[in-house]
């Protein structure tokens, strides 16, 4: 915080607004996982603290290293890729992990193993994956 | 060409993470690239299936709907949560048959749907296809699933499939 | 003036963060069951791990990145553990 003298008032004005967007979000979420009622309900609280609470943390985060070392500073990127690809996994291995755990219990207010019929009668496609251009090299990965 | 560099994507990405960690020199760029050269032939030797990437301009069209979509839900959310959890709807379990088969579309779209705060993704199962989502604010299940078949799935299939 | 806003929202975010982990542990102690419990340690090491950030530009210095990403590699492993173990654990009567 020494050095945060010599920053420009608009550069100190953006961090800020980040910085609050991002933790009163992560806030508001976490004071959602405190407060609903149901675990389905609760699952959705966090999401706020990893989708915007995060971009806007990282935001400020950036934009502070690189006008602090007048070059672009963007490794704080690498933080959000990750919890990009690690929040789904969490959450959706928790909540069938749940489900489960439900389901084992006869509980009325999940859904049951198999759907019924009418849901999925929509999707009885015409559509198979079908295998065309398959020698096209363009945007493998 | 394709021997040598077998995931010419996973070799970007491992190059740049790299890079991004150990600060930009060319020296650090070599020991990188070896490295991320490595890493790709370890990865060829699993097997894993390659995804293809057919359409990229509707990619950053993809990027921006999302973007979108997760500051709407995340204004939504948190009006919710903060009103101590009273919202118009209630929040319920709903099946969403799906025509996407990609593994690397579904991998997106559970991306998409999870990081969206108001959907989870509970279930898929693959035998049939089927989706279970929670919604937290249910109000209108019509318009969630013309919301995720027309406007995620429909461009995941054209990006993917 | 900068200095003293930069400061000013640093340090509440910082309060914000502190007390948005204090949330998902209490999450984490009071349950009721398994599943909300892991749901709370997810929370509380995604909280931590933008406390980390803010400290880093509390101090101006880069060292809390690495922190930072270690405490999400580990929240991560441990969450994904931890629900494996709930599909996985339970004897089903």
């Amino acid at each position: 915080m020494n050095q945060a003298a010599d920053l420009p008032i608009w550069a100190a004005l953006l961090i800020a607004l980040f910085l609050l967007i991002g933790a009163g979000l992560t806030l508001i979420g976490s004071f959602g996982l405190y407060r609903l009622r149901s675990f389905y309900d609760r699952i959705h609280a966090p999401t706020l603290g990893t989708s915007w609470g995060t971009a806007g943390i990282i935001t400020a985060s950036i934009i502070y290293f690189s006008v602090m070392e007048s070059r672009l500073v963007l490794h704080q990127l690498l933080i959000g890729a990750f919890v990009i690809v690690t929040t789904p996994v969490t959450l959706i291995l928790l909540s069938r992990a749940a489900l489960y755990r439900d389901r084992a219990k006869n509980d009325p207010g999940v859904p049951p193993l198999d759907p019924p019929n009418n849901t999925s009668e929509i999707s009885n496609p015409e559509k198979e994956p079908t295998p065309t251009h398959n020698n096209t090299h363009t945007g493998e990965v | 060409m394709s021997k040598l560099f077998p995931y010419p994507l996973l070799v970007v990405s491992l190059v740049v993470t790299w890079l991004l960690l150990a600060g930009f020199s060319l020296n650090q760029f070599l020991l990188g690239s070896i490295t991320a050269i490595v890493a790709a032939w370890g990865f060829a030797a699993l097997g894993p299936a390659k995804p293809r990437l057919r359409r990229w301009d509707l990619l950053l069209k993809l990027f921006a709907i999302v973007f979108y979509d997760i500051v709407r839900s995340n204004i939504a959310v948190a009006s919710i949560i903060l009103h101590g959890g009273k919202r118009i709807g209630k929040s319920n379990f709903m099946a969403i048959p799906l025509d996407l088969r990609d593994p690397t579309g579904l991998a997106c779209l559970a991306i998409i749907i999870t990081s969206t705060p108001g959907t989870a993704w509970i279930d898929y199962n693959s035998a049939r296809s089927v989706l279970i989502l929670h919604i937290f604010d249910l109000v209108d299940e019509d318009a969630w699933l013309n919301l995720i078949k027309n406007r995620y799935e429909y461009l995941l299939r054209e990006i993917f499939e | 003036m900068s200095a003293a806003i930069l400061s000013w929202a640093v340090t509440i975010a910082q309060i914000a963060l502190a007390i948005a982990m204090a949330l998902a542990l209490v999450r984490m102690i009071k349950g009721p069951r398994a599943q909300d419990r892991v749901l709370g340690l997810d929370a509380l090491y995604g909280n931590a791990m933008l406390l980390m950030l803010v400290f880093g530009i509390r101090t101006g210095n880069s060292l809390y990145f690495e922190t930072s990403l270690i405490i999400g590699a580990l929240g991560f492993v441990a969450t994904v553990a931890l629900a494996k173990f709930l599909m996985r654990g339970e004897v089903i009567e």
